[in-house]
């Protein structure tokens, strides 16, 4: 039986979507078209002295030294964020899906942490982090460790994949525990009696079957680490110290809403657009090719 | 009978309605959070309860550069408020912008409001009043820059709890507080405002050429100076020693003094209300420490905080202008003036106002009060001392800050720090002149 449902009338589908493609022209399409505009213009803060400059506000950014650092912060951020956030949940989710008794408490701890806002995530682990005050400092204090985060850069970096991941564990293990639910226990059962162990029959059985999964949350993992770690940046570090945790996206909210230079804003989040975009596009051409569905 | 009715209703409704439209309303807005925005609500409603013509609605619009942001775009879209508080770092955005701002001066005379410059203290009005002595934004919450200590500590450490003058003075009770088990002798809040530019007007250097910015838009950092230099070198050298604790670009500084956890600390006077309510410590606050080995210092320092600017707007009208001049002279009234000085901590800003304060005699309770306008008036301005106007000092400070950071990191000696500072910084001044010639 067909399941599309065929309108007999001519315009009510179109009726139908106006309202939403109207959204998504006003809030999407337009901001996008204007930061295109912006990004060949250089204005004052007022918009009263607007020049057209061409390309010369994207060749001041790749002339920025920070900013191609930015990049390197920014791939190095979201590598971490992307592969910590995956393995961490994988190996909850199996642990989990194993579990009998009480297999909904720790479900729903584990879920938790996705309700929370990102910003409010971020202050939560500066608090347990903060070098004078953290528990986590005082901790690190009696193991010898001088953690000062507000000086190095290095662990200001750590602050914030932490903080970042933490979050993103919830989302990867819900995704995770239903991919291993629909996994048919007779392949495991099978694996079993031809003398697989556990960590053989997760390997070449179990992981694979995943991939769907794993890919999924690899595209999701990566955008999230783009753009909306931008909330635990932006409560902890604020870019710094000496810009070690301003990635790409933090910078674009720097320069124009801080430093009021909206040209060099928008030329940012036009290349940002242009990396996003690349990635995904690389990601469903060559990762998915190793996916098996 | 019905319709009788239905017309007296509506008649009785728009007799309630038409009162609230005669009085012109005036949107300022600020960035005065907690218990200053209930001050700022209580001046507020002190004007709109004094006069029937104009309501003043004082609205808070998040932190300094949120609420700037906000008002830019508010501008773009043709509806910008009457009235914007402007951190002073925004100074030079606000002065560039030509038809969004109407000079103060200008809506004075335009309202025929008196309005007499020199009843203003000349460091305050200084900074916000361009070289041909016309002022452009009214101060309302200028602080400066002063030096705290924890005289519980320096007596645990056996040291009497007099303040050290001078740096070279600062650095010997930093050791003898760190060897008598202090883990923190010194902290600071807003680095650039107190290390550079206070140091900088305390020491009567210049921060940069044209009168810190004042005679020009072409202006360059002089922040690679010598003295700039060797100080920078200094904090450096106690960060690594232990003795300096660098606490963050804000007030993050204010915390570590008021929780008892370090024992000197150079921040804002606004800080004194949370040191005060926090309660913890037995403090006392003093001029910035100098080196004195430099002529001339200390000259006097420079205020931070912020002002208000008068936004223009398509189809405003001259009796709204009229509302924003009287508000404005409220609020310099001495009484005014003297309730919001000793209420926040910030300078009174008319001499006026100071006067009326000295004779009640709070400074007599509260010393600390009194020394934040001896510090600014402690000698006549000089062209080094008057304050600055940078383009783009949100970014540029940002920028001094961060190679401040990689200084107390150990991560770059000083002299090359201070040098990519002017490179860097001297980028961002020649984009704002770029975007405003």
């Amino acid at each position: 039986m067909e399941k599309r449902v065929v309108f007999r009338s001519a315009w009510l589908p179109y009726a139908l979507l106006a309202p939403q493609i109207a959204i998504t022209i006003v809030f999407f399409f337009w901001p996008a078209a204007q930061a295109v505009w912006f990004a060949f213009q250089l204005q004052d803060a007022f918009g009263l002295n607007t020049e057209f400059v061409g390309l010369q506000n994207f060749a001041a950014l790749f002339a920025d030294q920070y900013y191609l650092a930015s990049f390197r912060t920014t791939a190095i951020f979201s590598l971490l964020v992307a592969s910590s956030g995956i393995a961490i949940s994988l190996l909850l989710a199996t642990m989990a899906d194993r579990v009998l008794r009480g297999a909904l408490a720790y479900k729903t701890l584990l879920i938790w942490p996705y309700a929370v806002a990102p910003a409010i995530a971020g202050v939560l682990w500066a608090f347990m982090f903060a070098p004078s005050i953290g528990i986590v400092t005082y901790v690190l204090k009696g193991m010898g460790v001088d953690w000062n985060w507000i000086l190095k850069g290095d662990q200001a970096m750590l602050l914030v994949v932490i903080a970042s991941v933490w979050k993103q564990i919830s989302y990867n293990f819900l995704f995770f525990l239903a991919g291993l639910q629909s996994i048919p226990r007779s392949l495991i059962e099978a694996a079993a009696i031809d003398g697989a162990g556990p960590l053989r029959r997760f390997w070449t059985v179990v992981f694979p079957l995943l991939s769907p999964t794993t890919f999924f949350l690899l595209v999701v993992n990566i955008v999230y680490a783009f753009f909306d770690t931008f909330g635990v940046i932006d409560a902890t570090t604020q870019g710094g110290p000496a810009q070690a945790t301003q990635i790409l996206v933090y910078k674009v909210y720097y320069d124009g809403v801080k430093a009021a230079d909206l040209g060099g804003s928008s030329a940012q989040s036009v290349i940002l657009m242009f990396i996003v975009i690349t990635l995904t596009a690389i990601q469903f051409r060559y990762v998915e090719r190793k996916v098996q569905y | 009978m019905r319709v009788r009715l239905l017309v007296a209703a509506l008649g009785a409704a728009g007799a309630f309605a038409a009162p609230a439209q005669a009085q012109t309303e005036i949107q300022w807005w600020h960035s005065m959070g907690g218990a200053l925005g209930d001050r700022v609500s209580e001046l507020a409603g002190k004007f709109n309860a004094s006069q029937k013509d104009y309501k003043v609605i004082a609205t808070y619009k998040g932190q300094y550069p949120v609420s700037m942001t906000a008002a830019i775009a508010a501008f773009r879209a043709g509806n910008a408020p009457h009235i914007l508080q402007v951190f002073e770092v925004g100074t030079a955005t606000m002065m560039a912008a030509k038809g969004a701002i109407v000079p103060v001066a200008t809506v004075m005379r335009n309202a025929r409001e008196p309005f007499d410059p020199k009843a203003y203290l000349p460091t305050v009005a200084g900074y916000y009043t361009d070289l041909k002595g016309n002022m452009l934004s009214l101060p309302f919450n200028s602080s400066t820059a002063l030096f705290y200590i924890n005289k519980d500590a320096f007596k645990k450490a056996g040291l009497e709890p007099v303040a050290p003058k001078t740096w070279k003075e600062l650095v010997t009770t930093a050791e003898k507080l760190k060897a008598a088990g202090q883990a923190c002798p010194y902290t600071t809040s807003w680095p650039s405002w107190v290390h550079i530019e206070n140091f900088s007007a305390w020491h009567n250097v210049p921060i940069g050429t044209r009168q810190n910015g004042m005679g020009g838009l072409d202006t360059t950092f002089t922040i690679n100076s010598s003295l700039h230099v060797r100080h920078i070198a200094m904090l450096g050298d106690l960060a690594q020693k232990g003795l300096f604790s660098y606490a963050g670009r804000t007030n993050q500084g204010d915390a570590k003094f008021s929780s008892g956890e370090c024992a000197m600390f150079t921040g804002s006077a606004s800080a004194q209300a949370g040191i005060r309510k926090a309660g913890k410590v037995d403090w006392s606050v003093h001029f910035l420490p100098y080196h004195d080995d430099v002529k001339g210092a200390p000259q006097n320092s420079i205020i931070g905080g912020a002002s208000l600017w008068v936004m223009a707007s398509k189809g405003r009208k001259p009796d709204e202008y009229k509302g924003v001049a009287k508000f404005l002279s409220f609020l310099s009234r001495p009484e005014i003036q003297m309730e919001w000085h000793t209420k926040t901590g910030y300078v009174p800003i008319t001499l006026a106002a100071f006067e009326l304060t000295r004779k009640s005699g709070y400074y007599d309770g509260e010393p600390g009060a009194e020394l934040t306008v001896k510090q600014l008036t402690n000698k006549p301005p000089t062209a080094n001392s008057k304050g600055l106007r940078f383009g783009n000092f949100v970014q540029g400070r940002e920028v001094i800050e961060e190679e401040m950071e990689a200084v107390f990191a150990g991560k770059k000696d000083a002299k090359t720090a201070m040098n990519d500072a002017v490179t860097r910084g001297n980028e961002v001044l020649r984009k704002f002149q770029a975007a405003n010639k």
